[in-house]
């Protein structure tokens, strides 16, 4: 297996009756990196995932993970993946510490074995081995279905929205833990509905629709965004928005927690905005070029489709 | 091998921390024993009769004596008539009404043979069998001494027996065997069937699939600890039978135990089958009701004879599993015959079975979808 390649999808098709599902995807990962997939919920994410893990067949196209095609030696492939569904694969009335020795006996090693590799993520969680894995917290369920999914030292760990409904700490604490697996050769393909991780992974895809936007860095994909881009404060931002949007020299509007994100179709016109917003009765109005996220980009990314 | 273990002490240790499945395993099947056999072990003490006697001669009137004095019978009222009978059991107060026709003690002297009638309330079926043989057996001990005392003539008293209310009635209501069919393949499948699809609902099934866990594993994992806690529950039952109800097993205890076990298995795979066709526990448990209790129940000849039934429904019968069990059983506790005797109910079990086995590694989808 000296292929650098761990995941190759060529022209990948998956439909769910009339629904398509995914649409001609083309995707290489590569070896020992964090690969993110990140797109808004019914993106096709963990459909995707689900093709990976050979929990479903494509319909068109190739799609080979480790050099084994998913269709026809999905049997040898499972020995290597780790997963871990977007509803954490674990038994409610197991104990922690059951609950990883059960993985660990299924896939045929022991937790012993494999000790070191899940040590700095299993260390969190260990105090309360002979807890309920139904009465822990999201945070300490995470990193047990963590553990579960990495017992069999996989070659590639696939993780559907792992920091879902997880607290904001645990949620750093996770990609920490991520970034520390790559010590250990492991490939991991995430996905999120968080724009923020996008920018902690080594490279991401955009996806929306059933289909991949772009792939690349995240600084890539940030520098990849054409426009100029402004950032409008008001004091109430509905008004805003609602008066950018009727504006036909605002071409696009978008909210961004307190302020909103705008582009202009005409060079310069941000000068001018402030006397547009005071005619429609909004004040207080500040105006500042930025520099944009990822999001942004997305965003951009997101119009140009039909 | 080691895989199989892992899965196995899981499932043990589910069921195990669930209050209700060891409920449902242990608690209903020996409350539906209890409940049965209380409703079928009524004692009949002072039940009230009523007599039509329309002889009103020695012998007649010496009969409704020793009726009245054995202790069990209480004789309500005397009838003159028998537009009188349908009244008095239509009132409820007596149970049975006992006939003696025209000339009774006449026509047993110089004929040796003479009419007599016990009609009884049929609307409880098994009260009403009881008084009907107690009755009977009360005018076979006077016939046998009456023929003891006058030699020379041999009577035979030989009471016609009729129900009201419910003519179909079957002779011998033995609940243990029909009870143990019907709770055993329900609690089996039932348990197998939502445990299967709880780990559908619950997600762990997307990590078992991913992992080199096969088709089998699974099935496996699943049947055996329900097979061992149901041997558990067969030996409840029958322990619990023969403690208060004095159940006799007059054939094998072996064979029995060794039927029992082939038709948990076979309910347990049945179970296994409805998961891989339920999305949803809902789903697994509304089918396991709908498919096993109804047919179970009016089919298998346990509280119903399916010979009465149109020809469809004798039909359908052969479908039921609980049909061949049930015979099976019933011929070795209560007859007591051997192999050679239950040896095609058997096979009908094994092959059953097989294919409910077959069918589910077949639907068993390695994949999600």
């Amino acid at each position: 297996m000296a292929d650098k390649v761990v995941i190759r999808a060529e022209d990948v098709g998956k439909h769910f009756g009339k629904l398509h599902a995914l649409r001609g995807i083309n995707l290489e990962v590569n070896r020992g990196e964090i690969f993110g997939l990140i797109g808004p919920d019914g993106a096709g994410k963990t459909t995707l995932f689900r093709l990976i893990t050979t929990l479903l067949t494509p319909d068109s196209g190739s799609l080979t993970v480790l050099g084994l095609d998913v269709v026809t030696q999905y049997r040898e492939l499972r020995r290597q993946i780790g997963y871990m569904p977007g509803r954490f694969s674990l038994y409610h009335d197991l104990t922690v510490e059951e609950n990883l020795n059960f993985y660990a006996t299924v896939f045929g090693t022991t937790v012993k074995e494999n000790y070191t590799l899940i040590a700095d993520i299993y260390s969190h969680i260990e105090p309360f081995r002979r807890r309920p894995a139904g009465k822990l917290s999201g945070g300490m369920k995470q990193k047990l279905a963590l553990s579960c999914a990495l017992i069999h030292r996989p070659a590639l760990l696939v993780l559907d929205e792992p920091t879902t409904g997880v607290d904001a700490v645990s949620r750093v604490e996770f990609w920490e833990l991520l970034r520390g697996l790559r010590e250990h050769g492991i490939t991991t393909v995430v996905s999120t509905p968080y724009m923020d991780e996008a920018m902690r992974c080594d490279r991401v895809a955009l996806i929306q629709s059933g289909q991949l936007l772009s792939i690349d860095t995240p600084t890539a994909i940030m520098e990849g965004f054409t426009g100029k881009l402004y950032s409008v404060r008001a004091e109430e931002n509905y008004s805003l928005i609602m008066a950018l949007r009727a504006n036909p020299h605002v071409h696009t509007a978008h909210p961004f927690g307190s302020s909103v994100h705008v582009t202009f179709n005409t060079e310069g016109y941000h000068a001018t905005l402030p006397q547009y917003l005071h005619e429609k009765g909004i004040e207080n109005v500040t105006i500042e070029p930025i520099s944009p996220g990822i999001e942004d980009r997305f965003l951009e990314l997101m119009e140009r489709e039909p | 091998m080691r895989r199989l273990l892992g899965f196995i002490t899981k499932e043990f240790i589910h069921i195990f921390r669930d209050l209700r499945t060891l409920i449902v395993l242990f608690g209903i099947p020996v409350t539906q024993i209890l409940l049965f056999g209380y409703v079928i072990t009524m004692e009949i003490n002072d039940s009230s009769i009523a007599i039509l006697d329309l002889s009103k001669d020695e012998v007649s009137l010496n009969l409704s004596d020793r009726l009245c004095s054995s202790g069990f019978f209480r004789q309500k009222e005397n009838l003159n008539g028998y537009d009188d009978i349908e009244r008095v059991l239509r009132s409820g107060k007596v149970k049975a009404v006992v006939v003696f026709g025209e000339g009774f003690g006449c026509d047993l002297i110089t004929r040796g043979k003479a009419s007599m009638s016990i009609i009884a309330d049929g609307t409880e079926p098994n009260y009403a069998t009881l008084v009907c043989n107690y009755i009977t057996a009360i005018v076979n001990d006077f016939s046998r001494e009456q023929n003891e005392v006058e030699t020379g003539t041999v009577f035979l008293l030989q009471p016609e027996v009729r129900m009201f209310f419910n003519p179909e009635l079957k002779d011998q209501f033995m609940f243990v065997p029909g009870v143990m069919a019907y709770v055993l393949i329900i609690i089996c499948a039932l348990m197998t069937s939502i445990t299967i699809t709880r780990e559908k609902e619950f997600g762990t099934m997307e990590a078992l699939l991913v992992s080199p866990l096969r088709a089998g594993h699974i099935i496996v994992g699943k049947v055996v600890p329900y097979m061992v806690l149901s041997f558990v529950t067969l030996v409840v039952i029958l322990w619990v039978s023969w403690l208060v109800f004095e159940l006799p097993i007059r054939g094998s205890l072996g064979l029995l135990i060794g039927i029992s076990m082939l038709y948990i298995l076979l309910g347990l795979s049945l179970g296994i089958f409805i998961s891989t066709i339920s999305k949803n526990m809902q789903q697994a448990i509304f089918i396991s009701l709908m498919s096993l209790l109804l047919p179970t129940i009016i089919l298998s000849g346990f509280i119903f004879p399916v010979e009465n039934m149109p020809k469809a429904y004798d039909v359908a019968s052969y479908l039921v599993p609980s049909k061949y069990y049930l015979i099976a059983i019933k011929n070795i506790m209560i007859k007591g015959l051997g192999i050679g005797y239950v040896w095609k109910e058997t096979l009908a079990m094994c092959f059953m079975s097989a294919i409910f086995i077959l069918l589910s590694i077949k639907n068993f989808k390695e994949r999600l979808q």
